[in-house]
C-alpha cells in the first residue's frame, strides 16, 4: 500500500464502485435503456415481436382514436381526481383528530393502516365481495327497503367509483400516517405561541400548521398521483375492466396489448404517453424541490 | 522542489489549497510543525481549521499542495499510514465495543500481535486512568470518560502526530477544564507533536506552544499565545483573541512635540513606547487597538482623559466598565470590588506600549 | 384548634379556582372527535369482518343471509377447500402451491435486494465517488416511471438470459425494483450516523468492507428490520411482476388467488374465495401487525425524505 502513487480514476475508491455496480447498471440498462427502446419501439409497427420499421406517429394516431384508451384516460382521471381530493382531505382530518393527544391512538393508527399492508389484489376481491348483489345491497333489501339498488359494479357508469372506494380503502391510511408523522415534526412551541396569542385551533390549523406542512403535502401528493398512474392490480382483481370496457385504465391497457393481443407497438405508444404523464407531474415537482434546495445552498 | 526536511519538523504543509467547485476552503497555506510542538489552529466556525486537520489525516483529498509528516510526503497515502492518532469532538467511539475493544480495533485491523496489543492497552489505560472501564460499553460512560477512551485510542496507535478536532467541545465547562489541563499533562509526558483544533481561545491560549489563527482558509498569524495577544498582526486577530474583546478607535496619526500620537476628533493619545514596526507617518488613518486590562481609571481630578461611565458588568474577579471617552465607547477592566455609577465622571490613562495600531485600510499592524 | 381552622379557611377559599383545573369528560369537541374515530375504524375494519365472516358461513347461508351476520354454524370447511383443493383452471390444488411459490420468490428477493441495496447505500453516503449522485437521482426518478414503460425490453432481457418465466428472473426484477426505495432507505440511514465514527474507523485503518461490517452493520438493526418488512410485504403482495416474470408454474400466491376468484367457470363459492383472500393477505397482516412501529416508520423513512 505504498502511497507514493497517487490511484487514479476508475481504480480510485474501486469498493465503493464495485459495490454501486448493480445501481449503475440498473439505472443504465433499465431506467435509462428500457425506457428509451420504449420510446423508441412505439414508433414502430411492431406486432408480436419488436421490429425497427417506423411509421412515425401512427401508433399514437390510433390509440387516440381508440374508444378503450379514451375510456381507460377518462377513468383514470376520475379515479385520480377522487382519490387524491379525498385521500388527502380525508388523511389530514384523520391525522388531525389523531393528533389531540387521544387514547387509544395506537389501536386507531393500526385500524387505519392495516388496510395497506395488503395487497391490491385482496383489496380488490374483498370489495368486489361487499358490493356483490349478495353484499350490502341485500342487507339493505332484507331490511325492508325493496327497491334498494346498489349497481356500483354493474353500472357502466358507477363501476369506476367502486375502485375509488376500494382505492381509498387501502390507502388513506398511509396519507394519514405521513400527515400525523408531519403534524409531529411541528415544533410544540408554534402551538404554545398560538394558545398563548388565543387563535382558535382550527384557525392555527388552516393557517399556520398547514401552511407550514406544505413539503409533507407536496411529497404526499406526488406519491399518490404516481401510485394512481400504476394502477392495475386493484382493476384485474375487481371488475377485470368490465363490465364491457367500462372500468379499464392505461397500466392494463398496455399490459393486454403487449402480452395478450401481440399488439406491441399500441403498447408501447401507451405506455410512453404514461411516461410523458408521469414526467409531467414529476419535472415541475423536482424543479420545485431539488432546484430550491440548491438555491438555498448555494 | 524544497526537499530541506530538517529533523526538527514533523509536520509540514506546502502551498496546500482544497477547494470545492468554486468554494475555495484553503489557500496555499503553507505550516510548519516542530517536533514536539503543540500546535493549536484557532479561528471562528467556517475559517478551514477543521478541515486542515482533515486534509493532514488523510481524511479529505486536497486540490493542490502537499502534507510531508516525519520527513515522509504522505499527500496520498490513507489515514492509517500517516503516523497520526485522531480524537474527535463528538468522541466517535465505535457504539457497539466494549472500551477495550475500541481500543484495539485499529492495531486488530494492522495485525498487530496479541501481546503487544495487550500491552500498548494497559499502558494508554494506565496514563488515562481508565483501566476500571475497560470492559464498558461507551454508552455506560460519562461525556468525560468517553473522551478519555477518545484519546486513549489514538495513544495506542504509538503514533508521532496527535490530531484533536475540537476535543472538549461537547462537555460541560468545568469538565473541559479539567481535561485541558490532563491534555496539557499528556502533552508534556509523552512530548508528541499536537495538533489541535477549537474555536476556544482560553484552550488554544493555555495549551499551545502557538497557535496558528484562521480566517478564510488562511493562516493570519502564526505564533506563540504571548505574542498573538499582545501583538497581533492584523485587527482581526486583535479582536478574535482576548475577553472581553480589545477597543478599536478609528483616528490618525499626528505629532505632538516630535513625538507620535494618536488623534480621534476630541481624543488624543501619546504613543510613546509603543514598538511600531514601520514609522509612524503623520497623517495615517489607522485604528487604536486597547485591552480592557491595559486601560486603567484614576479617580476624578488625577490627570488623563475625561470619561463617563456608561454601565459597569460585574463578572467575579473583576468587572468591566462601560465608559464613553470623548464620545466613543471603551470597556475597561478593573479590580471588582470597586461598583461604578452610570453617569459617574472618571479620568482614564491608556497603557501605549500594550496598544496596537492598525492600519485603517488593510488593516494590517502598524 | 389551629389546623382545624386552617381546614376551614382552605375549604372556603374552594369557592374561588384553587388547584387542579377540573377537567370535563365528555366535551363536545372530545365527543366528537372519538366519534369521527370510531366511525372511521368501523369503516376501516369491516371489510376484515365481512372477509372473515364470509369465510366461515356454509354456501346456502350465504345465499339467504346477511353478509355483516355472524355464521350461525361456523365451518372450516371453505378454508380447508381454499389451502388444498381450489380451482385455478385445470389445477385443483388450492392456493397452497400460490403460497410456497411467493414464499420462494419472497425469500431470496427480499436478501438479495437487501444486500445490494445496503452496501449500495453505504457507498452514496459515506464514499462517494465522481458521479453517484447522479447515478442515485436518476435511480431515484426510476422509482417513479411506470412499470409499464419498462415492462416488455426487461422480458427480452430476461429471455435472453434464459431466465424469462423462472423464479431467478422474477427475483431478479423484485431486487431492480426494490432499489430505488431500499437503496434512498439505506443511504439516508447511513449517511445519519455520525459521520465522525466512520473517519475514526478510517484513521484506524479499516477500508470499505471492515466498516461496513464491523462499524455500520451492528449499528443498523432497526433498519435493516424495517426495509425486511418493507421488501416482505411489497414482494408478497406483488401481482404484475409475478403474472409475467415467474412463469405459470411459479405464479405467486396473488395470481393465483386471482385465478381462483375471477375463475369464470364452475359455481362461485364466496366462502372459499374469502378463505383464500385471507389466507393471501395473512402474511403482510402478520407481519404488520406484529412490527406496527417498524411498519409506520419504513413507509414514512421511504415517503418522506424522498
Amino acid at each position: 500500500m505504498a502511497g507514493d502513487r497517487k490511484p487514479l480514476g476508475l481504480f480510485r475508491n474501486l469498493n465503493a464502485k464495485i459495490a454501486a455496480l448493480p445501481m449503475i447498471a440498473t439505472v443504465l440498462v433499465v431506467f435509462i435503456g428500457c425506457t428509451l427502446w420504449t420510446v423508441v419501439y412505439s414508433f414502430t409497427s411492431s406486432r408480436s415481436l419488436p421490429m425497427l420499421n417506423f411509421v412515425g406517429i401512427d401508433q399514437y394516431t390510433r390509440l387516440f382514436k381508440s374508444s378503450r384508451w379514451m375510456v381507460s384516460v377518462e377513468n383514470i382521471a376520475i379515479y385520480g381526481c377522487l382519490s387524491l381530493v379525498f385521500s388527502i382531505v380525508v388523511g389530514f382530518i384523520l391525522a388531525v383528530f389523531m393528533d389531540q393527544k387521544i387514547r387509544f391512538e395506537n389501536t386507531f393508527r393500526t385500524i387505519f393502516l392495516y388496510p395497506f399492508a395488503l395487497s391490491f389484489i385482496v383489496t380488490g376481491l374483498v370489495w368486489q365481495w361487499i358490493l356483490n348483489p349478495l353484499g350490502i345491497e341485500k342487507v339493505v333489501r332484507d331490511l325492508g327497503f325493496e327497491s334498494f339498488n346498489l349497481p356500483l359494479l354493474t353500472d357502466r357508469s358507477l363501476v369506476i367509483y367502486a375502485i375509488v372506494i376500494a382505492g381509498l380503502w387501502q390507502g388513506t391510511g398511509l396519507v394519514m400516517a405521513l400527515m400525523l408523522a408531519g403534524l409531529r415534526n411541528i415544533d410544540e412551541e408554534i402551538w404554545k405561541a398560538a394558545r398563548v396569542d388565543g387563535i382558535p385551533t382550527w384557525k392555527t390549523y388552516v393557517f399556520v400548521i398547514i401552511p407550514m406542512m406544505r413539503p409533507v403535502f407536496v411529497t404526499t401528493l406526488v406519491l399518490i398521483a404516481t401510485g394512481i398512474v400504476k394502477l392495475y392490480d386493484l382493476v384485474v382483481a375487481m371488475t377485470n375492466g368490465g363490465p364491457g370496457i367500462s372500468s379499464e385504465v392505461p397500466a392494463k391497457y398496455v399490459y393486454d396489448f403487449m402480452f395478450a393481443w401481440a399488439n406491441l407497438g399500441q403498447g408501447l405508444a401507451a405506455s410512453t404517453v404514461m411516461l410523458t404523464t408521469v414526467l409531467i407531474i414529476l419535472i415541475p415537482w423536482a424543479m420545485l424541490e431539488f432546484g430550491g434546495r440548491k438555491g438555498r445552498a448555494g | 522542489m524544497k526537499m530541506d526536511t530538517n529533523v526538527g519538523t514533523s509536520v509540514s504543509i506546502r502551498d496546500l489549497s482544497l477547494s470545492f467547485g468554486s468554494v475555495n476552503v484553503l489557500r496555499k497555506l503553507d505550516l510548519e510543525i516542530r517536533d514536539g510542538e503543540f500546535l493549536v489552529l484557532l479561528g471562528p466556525s467556517g475559517c478551514g481549521k477543521s478541515t486542515l486537520l482533515n486534509c493532514i489525516a488523510g481524511l479529505l483529498d486536497v486540490s493542490e499542495g502537499q502534507i510531508i509528516i516525519k520527513g515522509r510526503n504522505v499527500t496520498w497515502e490513507e489515514p492509517k499510514d500517516r503516523g497520526i492518532g485522531m480524537v474527535f469532538q463528538s468522541y466517535a467511539l465505535y457504539p457497539q465495543m466494549t472500551v477495550e475493544k475500541n481500543l484495539s480495533f485499529g492495531l486488530r485491523v494492522a495485525g498487530v500481535p496479541k501481546e503487544e496489543i495487550k500491552k500498548r492497552i494497559a499502558r494508554a489505560a494506565e496514563i488515562l486512568q481508565i483501566e476500571p472501564l475497560l470492559q464498558r460499553k461507551p454508552s455506560a460512560l460519562s461525556g468525560g470518560q468517553r473522551q478519555r477512551v477518545a484519546i486513549g485510542r489514538a495513544l495506542v496507535r504509538d503514533v508521532d502526530v496527535f490530531l484533536f478536532d475540537e476535543p472538549l467541545s461537547n462537555l460541560d465547562a468545568k469538565l473541559r477544564s479539567e481535561l485541558r489541563v490532563e491534555i496539557k499533562r499528556l502533552h508534556q509526558k509523552l512530548g508528541n507533536t499536537m495538533i489541535y483544533v477549537t474555536h476556544d481561545q482560553i484552550e488554544a491560549l493555555t495549551l499551545a506552544d502557538r497557535i496558528a489563527v484562521m480566517k478564510g482558509g488562511v493562516v493570519q498569524q502564526l505564533d506563540d499565545p504571548m505574542t498573538i495577544y499582545n501583538k497581533p498582526r492584523n485587527r482581526f486577530v486583535a479582536g478574535f483573541i482576548g475577553s472581553p474583546s480589545m477597543n478599536f478607535i478609528s483616528g490618525t496619526l499626528a505629532e505632538k512635540a516630535g513625538k507620535p500620537v494618536f488623534r480621534a476628533d476630541d481624543l488624543e493619545v501619546a504613543l510613546h513606547g509603543y514598538e511600531a514596526d514601520e514609522a509612524l507617518a503623520p497623517g495615517r488613518e489607522v485604528v487604536l487597538g486597547l485591552r480592557p486590562e491595559h486601560i486603567r481609571i484614576g479617580g476624578e481630578g488625577s490627570d488623563g482623559h475625561e470619561a463617563i461611565v456608561d454601565l459597569d458588568e460585574p463578572m467575579g474577579a473583576d468587572s468591566l466598565v462601560w465608559l464613553k471617552v470623548a464620545g466613543k465607547p471603551l470597556s475597561v477592566r478593573v479590580e471588582s470590588g470597586k461598583r461604578y455609577r452610570p453617569g459617574e465622571k472618571v479620568k482614564v490613562h491608556f497603557n501605549a506600549p500594550m496598544a496596537s495600531v492598525f492600519d485603517a485600510k488593510s488593516e494590517e499592524r502598524v | 384548634m389551629a389546623e382545624a381552622t386552617a381546614i376551614q379557611t382552605r375549604s372556603h377559599a374552594h369557592t374561588e379556582p384553587w388547584g387542579a383545573k377540573p377537567k370535563r369528560m365528555f366535551a363536545p369537541s372530545t365527543i366528537m372527535v372519538y366519534g369521527v374515530l370510531i366511525v372511521a375504524a368501523l369503516y376501516y375494519l369491516l371489510p376484515l369482518y365481512v372477509m372473515v365472516m364470509t369465510s366461515l358461513k356454509g354456501m346456502p347461508e350465504i345465499r339467504l343471509g346477511n353478509i355483516f351476520a355472524p355464521p350461525v354454524e361456523v365451518t372450516f370447511e371453505p378454508w380447508v377447500k381454499a389451502w388444498s383443493q381450489a380451482c385455478t383452471g385445470l389445477y385443483c390444488e388450492g392456493i397452497r402451491t400460490g403460497f410456497w411459490n411467493s414464499v420462494k420468490i419472497t425469500f431470496p428477493s427480499v436478501i438479495a435486494s437487501i444486500l445490494i441495496a445496503s452496501v449500495n447505500g453505504y457507498a452514496l453516503s459515506n464514499w462517494k465517488f465522481r458521479g453517484s449522485e447522479v447515478f442515485f437521482t436518476i435511480l431515484l426518478f426510476g422509482a417513479f416511471i411506470p412499470y409499464q414503460v419498462m415492462l416488455y425490453p426487461l422480458v427480452i432481457i430476461t429471455r435472453e438470459l434464459g431466465i424469462f418465466g423462472t423464479l431467478t428472473g422474477v427475483v431478479v426484477i423484485h431486487t431492480i425494483f426494490g432499489m430505488p426505495i431500499l437503496t434512498l432507505l439505506f443511504r439516508n440511514y447511513f449517511a445519519s450516523l455520525p459521520p465522525e465514527l466512520f473517519k475514526a474507523a478510517r484513521v484506524d485503518g479499516a477500508g470499505f468492507w471492515r466498516i461496513f461490517f464491523q462499524i455500520m452493520l451492528p449499528m443498523s438493526l432497526p433498519i435493516f428490520v424495517v426495509a425486511i418488512i418493507l421488501q416482505v410485504t411489497g414482494i408478497w403482495n406483488d401481482f404484475l411482476f409475478g403474472v409475467i416474470f415467474a412463469g405459470t408454474p411459479n405464479f405467486p400466491m396473488t395470481v393465483q388467488l386471482n385465478n381462483i376468484v375471477n375463475s369464470v367457470q364452475g359455481v362461485k363459492e364466496y366462502n372459499v374465495n374469502m378463505a383464500a383472500t385471507i389466507l393471501t393477505g395473512a402474511v403482510p397482516l402478520l407481519i404488520y401487525f406484529l412490527s406496527g412501529r417498524y411498519f409506520v416508520r419504513g413507509i414514512a423513512a421511504g415517503a418522506v425524505k424522498g
